[in-house]
């Protein structure tokens, strides 16, 4: 593989074809705030806070940095005016719907994104799909998934799948970057019908 | 929709998860409407996860996800149909067939929906019964096109 050289916030950084700028900034320690990343996950690009400014072939573009793969004399600012503004309305934008969420309120502290700027719209979830991804490509259960469109679109479970799969699992919880996941699992849980639950038993009773 | 009907539709198309679309489609011609039997089957011959195709069929407005009544009627609220009286045909369309917009009757007659734009603002208010366009419809007149459409079924 071929080998790439690029600027990153001014440090000079080989990388190799094929990675993400996201990728090379790590390799030489120039920290991006992410929210839909997941090493064990294909790229997605459904957050946006990676935006960062990337000078190529003479014009500026604000790329992803999860998903754009890294090219020669490319020069990447992922700190400015324009991309911090970009991420504190981002993060404006979801803490309307995910107020307390503690990853959310700790990049508005560094962004200073006012959580109150937008009314609040308590969906919970930021529809970064990490749960249903990790789902799909790692436990390749598809128990949980998107559903709709436009602004109603949200996650749901898929209840017969998810009686068989998630009791034992759990493991898409501590992904999720607000309490949506594990609401709508508890939600998902009450409604299952009792003839389908009682072949589970109760943790009690058993 | 029995369940060899649905296996013909996709045995057409070879089975193949990448006709998923095609596959939906037709069961929806067909049926008017996707019930959970039907799509698991679909899930099933096809290898695709469940999740995948309530993706798909809750994105799409074609697929319909609740019983169908025997008409639709799809009544036009765009800009222009509704500076032209699209509210009164709406109003009217409902009283007629005791459907709101977006419901269907118990006994499966009539589904309304309001869309937003037929392409056709020439013609509003425009409404569509089962398929066929009427345009620059009076109240009079939907309470015609309604009650024909109802008759000819019968
Ligand atoms: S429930 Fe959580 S993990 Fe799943 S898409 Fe929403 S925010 Fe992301
Ligand atoms: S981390 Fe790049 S879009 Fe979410």
């Amino acid at each position: 593989m071929s080998e790439i050289l690029l600027q990153i916030d001014g440090k000079k950084v080989t990388a190799k074809e094929g990675m993400t700028i996201l990728e090379a900034a790590r390799s030489v320690g120039v920290s991006i705030p992410t929210l839909c990343d997941h090493e064990k996950l294909a790229p997605y690009g459904a957050c946006r806070v990676c935006t960062v400014e990337a000078d190529a072939r003479g014009t500026t573009n604000l790329v992803a940095a999860c998903l754009q793969p890294v090219e020669n004399d490319l020069v990447v600012r992922t700190r400015s005016e324009k991309v911090d503004k970009i991420r504190k309305v981002l993060l404006e934008q979801m803490l309307a719907h995910a107020p307390d969420s503690e990853e959310l309120q700790e990049l508005a502290q560094v962004y200073g994104a006012d959580k109150d700027r937008f009314e609040a719209e308590s969906s919970f979830c930021i529809l970064c799909g990490l749960c249903v991804r990790y789902c799909a490509e790692v436990k390749k259960k598809h128990a949980v998934g998107f559903f709709d469109r436009g602004a109603k679109r949200e996650i749901d479970f898929i209840p017969e799948v998810a009686i068989r799969e998630c009791w034992d699992c759990k493991e898409c919880f501590p992904l999720c970057p607000t309490s949506a996941l594990q609401a709508a699992y508890v939600l998902t849980e009450a409604l299952m019908s009792p003839p389908a639950s009682s072949t589970k038993g109760c943790n009690s009773c058993g | 929709m029995d369940i060899g009907t649905v296996d013909q539709i996709i045995d057409k198309h070879h089975g193949e998860a990448s006709s998923l679309i095609q596959v939906l489609l037709e069961i929806q011609r067909q049926n008017k409407w996707l019930p959970k039997t039907v799509l698991t089957r679909v899930s099933e011959k096809l290898d695709v996860p469940m999740s995948q195709i309530q993706h798909i069929t809750t994105f799409y407005k074609t697929f319909s996800l609740v019983p169908k009544g025997r008409h639709e009627v799809h009544v036009c609220m765009g800009t222009a149909c509704h500076v032209r009286g699209a509210e009164r045909i709406l109003d009217t369309v409902e009283e007629v067939t005791g459907v709101k917009s977006g419901e269907t009757d118990p006994d499966l007659n009539f589904s309304v929906e309001t869309v937003n734009c037929l392409g056709c603002c020439a013609l509003g208010p425009v409404i569509v019964v089962d398929g066929e366009y009427h345009g620059n419809v009076e109240p009079a007149e939907t309470v015609e096109v309604l009650k024909n459409c109802d008759c000819s079924c019968e």
